[in-house]
């Protein structure tokens, strides 16, 4: 501190260099910059997108392994399932960092007191809350499609040792590569539209889950009649559509890949204008 | 220039802000005193836009301040220098706040190195001192060259180097025609740095005048009397209007409401020995607590001997 002090002139502005004049206003471009700025320069975020690479690749790869190693089944037999589904299993674990991820970029603000530094440089909070929000949706997106992307390259190589060919050729797998991307990019808009309206990491982060994870497990306990009416729409029954090659063989699958996302990705969006009309109108 | 007309805040069924009407100027440095829990803050957090007024407005250089068109160019505020994540480095700190106002790089780089944080520009701001952080936040207020700056209990927990440090960079600032408005909740620290003075206390409005004003209004001259026949000279005095009270141990009076002519006086008249006869100003920090004795939010319990000995 007395080190720092005697560097520092007092009121020396003469060293400061005149900014530009001022033209048109602060707005949706300079919260861009700046959010992405905020994303990349703490080590949360980046440790928490590294972990859902580590997690989710890590766990297809785990899946696939184990499974191509211990089957019974023969080719012909192998090529009945839904191999593309099972070559990204890691998503159902990586959803949930996803979750993390998306949480923190919006608590992480409120939870170190940021947000009252930010919302006093600028105080017009739509802008600021797109800018997080393309930013969450975009860095989501690439890490998804990497998680997605690197399963199934790496599912297909095992399953590959067993006889079985799995290309993304091989009918609706590009659209199901690419949609498990776009389902883990869902579970962070969730979680970052529950982040914004609950302002509290925890919190968010278990509604996150419980509603990804936890619902699925507690509606297995209900009887049966009641399951086949409720369990479609569950986020994650509805949204792991998108990345299935097949809709009608197993639980819940009465919603088509897009239909389905449809549903999943509403939920989001209940969260986010839930999430917006919380971050637009209460005291920071 | 701020300029707060009627501003109210309630929070359930307390007013932390109750009516406040005032106006900031530029060129000089104001004081926003009042004790704690006085509404200094939320006041202004409302300026900000951080918190919504319950009613009444408050405007910066003639506008709401989410309609200015740069808001750092406007206003710099230090609120709370504990509101930053401090995972980030001090230049990304800076850098994330600058591009939202399409302000340039290397006043990041200026900024810091202005407030003499230039070598620690790349840490983590968690591991900064009380003073450091501190800095970092008038660094962060300095960015937009703005035209008004607000510090919020700028010097709370700092050693007496950086207390004088920000001292002189708000009159720096207020010498070059900027408007600053500082709050704090000790009258010594206004004294040594404010020219104009708004008190508030209970969220009310209780004085908005310059700080020689509010000496001369609220600091009542009082004479010291020290003779050895007090007893029977405080009745004398008594009886021609004055107020008297015993000061502290050794017998000597205090008296007001009488001038110091009359008092020597009547002790002539009387024959009474008198050894000593002063004027005691009571000091600004006094006639603060004086002032704002009915508002304080928070009262100590006062032990009851020392309580009837004042």
């Amino acid at each position: 501190m007395s080190t720092l002090a005697e560097g520092a002139p007092v009121g020396g502005f003469s060293s400061l260099t005149p900014l530009p004049p001022a033209r048109g206003r602060a707005g949706f471009g300079g919260a861009l910059r700046s959010e992405w700025t905020k994303i990349r320069s703490v080590k949360s975020t980046v440790w928490t997108l590294a972990a859902a690479v580590i997690i989710g690749v890590g766990i297809s790869t785990l899946g696939n392994w184990g499974q191509s190693s211990h089957t019974n089944e023969s080719a012909a037999q192998l090529a009945q399932h839904d191999l593309v589904q099972r070559s990204m299993f890691g998503i159902i674990l990586g959803q949930l960092v996803m979750v993390v991820f998306g949480a923190l970029a919006v608590t992480s603000e409120y939870s170190t007191g940021m947000i009252r530094t930010s919302l006093s440089v600028q105080p017009r909070r739509i802008p600021v809350y797109l800018a997080k929000f393309v930013i969450v949706t975009v860095v989501a997106f690439v890490v998804g499609e990497i998680i997605s992307f690197a399963s199934f390259f790496i599912g297909a190589h095992f399953w590959a040792a067993k006889g079985v060919s799995l290309s993304l050729g091989t009918h609706g797998a590009l659209q199901a590569v690419i949609g498990g991307g776009l389902y883990l990019d869902g579970a962070a808009l969730l979680a970052f539209g529950i982040g914004a309206a609950l302002r509290h990491t925890a919190g968010a982060i278990t509604l996150g889950v419980a509603l990804l994870f936890v619902v699925n497990i507690m509606v297995s306990f209900m009887p049966d009649s009641w399951q086949d009416d409720i369990d479609k729409y569950l986020p994650y029954n509805a949204g792991s559509q998108i990345w299935a090659t097949q809709h009608t063989a197993d639980v819940g699958t009465a919603f088509g890949a897009w239909a389905g996302f449809g549903v999943y990705i509403g939920y989001a969006v209940i969260a986010l204008l839930a999430g917006l009309w919380v971050f637009k109108r209460r005291d920071a | 220039m701020i300029e707060a007309v009627g501003l109210t805040k309630r929070y359930g069924d307390k007013l932390a802000v109750d009516q406040l009407s005032f106006s900031v100027k530029p060129g000089q440095v104001t004081g926003f005193l009042g004790p704690n829990g006085a509404g200094k803050s939320t006041t202004m957090r409302m300026i900000l836009g951080l918190d919504a007024p319950t009613s009444g407005t408050v405007t910066v250089g003639g506008k709401p301040f989410d309609k200015a068109a740069y808001p750092l160019r406007e206003v710099g505020a230090l609120l709370d220098a504990k509101a930053v994540h401090g995972g980030r480095s001090a230049y990304n700190h800076l850098l994330c706040l600058a591009q939202t106002n399409n302000l340039p790089k290397r006043r990041v780089d200026e900024v810091l190195t202005l407030v003499g944080l230039g070598a620690v520009a790349k840490k983590r701001s968690k591991g900064f001192s009380l003073g450091m952080g501190q800095r970092l936040g008038i660094a962060a207020a300095l960015l937009g060259d703005p035209k008004v700056l607000m510090f919020d209990e700028p010097v709370n927990g700092l050693d007496p180097e950086g207390i004088l440090w920000i001292r002189n960079l708000m009159k720096a600032l207020a010498a070059e025609g900027r408007t600053v408005f500082v709050s704090s909740h000790l009258m010594s620290e206004m004294e040594a740095t404010a020219d104009h003075l708004i008190v508030i206390g209970r969220g009310k409005l209780v004085a908005d005048c310059s700080v020689q004003e509010f000496i001369d209004n609220n600091s009542e001259l009082s004479i010291r009397v020290r003779t050895p026949e007090a007893e029977k000279f405080g009745a004398l005095l008594s009886e021609k209007g004055a107020s008297v009270r015993a000061d502290g141990e050794g017998g000597a009076l205090l008296v007001t409401k009488l001038a110091m002519q009359d008092i020597g006086d009547l002790a002539f008249d009387n024959q009474i020995r008198v050894h000593e006869l002063s004027p005691i100003q009571a000091s600004l920090e006094q006639a603060f607590m004086e002032l704002t004795k009915d508002s304080v939010e928070y009262h100590a319990a006062v032990p009851a001997d020392k309580g009837a000995a004042a």
